[in-house]
């Protein structure tokens, strides 16, 4: 019995201490890149909110889909407006872990390959999504990179008939973190 | 047994409880948004309302390129097919050269006319950080006809030739579907045609657009001639119309009592009036071009 609860203060104290040690970027980058015969459209957002957990292997962006840069105004524009509807959904947020964080050693220089697991939320729709990156740790920094596709179809963003030669249906999405290590009041 | 399921049953919720929280504490780490301001955007489809000025310039680095069409009137019937017969144009560019001054030129062929323009913004509604209920534009415009003279043995002058409009236009974005205008008006021509005419005409106009989906509008505007000669003997400008948006594309098409596509015209010499059927009907096709990329980071 006694044995149990000492079990169970010690669970929770696992836990508590997990919280001690997390990586965290507020300018991370984030390339969104469509390809078609006809036209090429490029965006960038250099604020990306994103936190890591190393112990836990629990993972978070927060991007605000406004800070999306692109070369012509009137495509940012349409971005906002039309596609995204930036001011209904101002934010695509993803919650996940890494799935196999077991095999990463947070604490040892080197580049590991990871699988993340968990909830892609854009223009208001939730979906879940596994994808491949990788994890560079170096002087005490770790460096998270993916690149993956998103269906525009899967999230409810409708392109009209008129501009679907112009914007591919899957676009490319290219993440670059690099989280520093903050201190936990 | 049943005790010790129990707690073990216990020490898995708080796990798992705790992994939950965990998420969002990392999600708290982002901390609170620092407030923007953010300026509020696309308050118009095009930098025109239908005919007359919308509080939207050129994106910075933007080459703009206008074709307004403008029919004759409906109610000549059937054999000038109503009014598509006849035809006014005005082939235009405007650029915006920074994110708050635009510079445009055309060429009407209504009294085969020149005309320039600068458009200024002087306020951008703005919440967050800093609130400003309101955009504020300058619009300057100076326009030449170069129709021959009438009587070319008379003592003519270059000035005879040029008319001003100058307005401020005020607008509003409420929400995302609806937005306001008011533009007081002044419109001066060195030369009029008859003694009692007015060189100086002052109007207020109002406007605005409601969304109908993300890429269709409805359009409206009103020009209103403060009483005085101009308005004794012409009527006010009223022009209903839509936008559709067609990815680098806006096509614009109204029905107006106005004629010509630029202010010193369509504002103080409308000689028609929409219950007599003296309505045009007309187009604008507008055309985006990036000519300057703005900046990036690094």
């Amino acid at each position: 019995m006694k044995k149990n609860i000492s079990i169970m203060i010690l669970a929770l104290l696992v836990t508590a201490t997990a919280f001690g040690q997390n990586y965290v970027t507020k300018t991370g980058h984030i390339k969104f890149y469509s390809e078609t015969p006809i036209e090429t459209i490029e965006a960038h957002n250099y604020s990306v909110n994103s936190a890591i957990n190393p112990v836990s292997g629990d993972f978070v962006f927060k991007v605000l889909v406004k800070s999306f840069e692109f070369e012509k105004a009137l495509m940012q524009e349409h971005f906002n407006e039309n596609y995204m509807e930036s001011d209904k959904y101002p934010n695509a947020v993803f919650k996940g872990k890494i799935a196999n964080v077991a095999d990463i050693d947070f604490a040892k220089d080197g580049t590991y390959d990871a699988v993340v697991k968990g909830d892609l939320s854009i223009h208001g729709v939730t979906k879940a999504v596994e994808e491949k990156g990788t994890f560079t740790v170096k002087d005490g920094k770790i460096q998270g990179r993916s690149v993956f596709n998103v269906p525009l179809e899967d999230y409810e963003i409708k392109v009209p008939g008129a501009v679907k030669k112009q914007i591919s249906e899957s676009i490319e999405i290219s993440v670059d973190v690099m989280l520093e290590e903050v201190q936990n009041p | 047994m049943i005790k010790r399921c129990l707690i073990l049953c216990l020490a898995v919720f708080f796990a798992a409880t705790a992994q939950v929280f965990s998420q969002d504490d990392l999600m708290d780490l982002f901390g609170e948004e620092e407030p923007k301001t953010e300026f509020a955007y696309a308050s118009f489809k095009s930098t025109r309302i239908c005919i007359g000025q919308s509080i939207e310039n050129p994106p910075n680095g933007n080459l703009i390129f206008v074709v307004s069409h403008h029919f004759g009137t409906i109610n000549q019937g059937f054999y000038e097919f109503f009014g598509l017969d006849q035809a006014t144009t005005r082939i235009g560019f405007e650029y915006g050269i920074n994110d708050w001054i635009a510079i445009g030129i055309g060429r009407s062929t209504l009294k085969k006319t020149f005309d320039g323009f600068a458009k200024i913004k002087i306020l951008r509604q703005s919440s967050g950080a800093r609130n400003m209920p309101v955009s504020v534009s300058y619009f300057g415009s100076t326009a030449i006809n170069s129709l021959k003279w009438q009587d070319p043995d008379r003592q003519n002058y270059f000035t005879s030739r040029m008319s001003y409009a100058h307005q401020i236009l005020i607008a509003r974005k409420f929400s995302n579907a609806l937005t306001f205008q008011l533009m007081p008006t002044l419109i001066h021509r060195n030369l009029v045609e008859r003694d009692v005419d007015e060189n100086d005409v002052f109007s207020i106009g109002a406007g605005g657009r409601v969304k109908i989906s993300n890429r269709v509008s409805i359009n409206a505007e009103y020009y209103y001639l403060i009483p005085g000669q101009t308005a004794d003997d012409y009527y006010n400008t009223f022009t209903i119309g839509f936008d559709i948006e067609t990815g680098g594309h806006i096509f614009q098409l109204f029905a107006t009592n106005g004629r010509g596509a630029i202010e010193e015209y369509y504002i103080p010499q409308s000689s028609g009036s929409w219950l007599n059927g003296d309505i045009h009907i007309g187009f604008n096709i507008t055309r985006s071009f990036t000519v300057k990329q703005p900046r990036r980071k690094p």
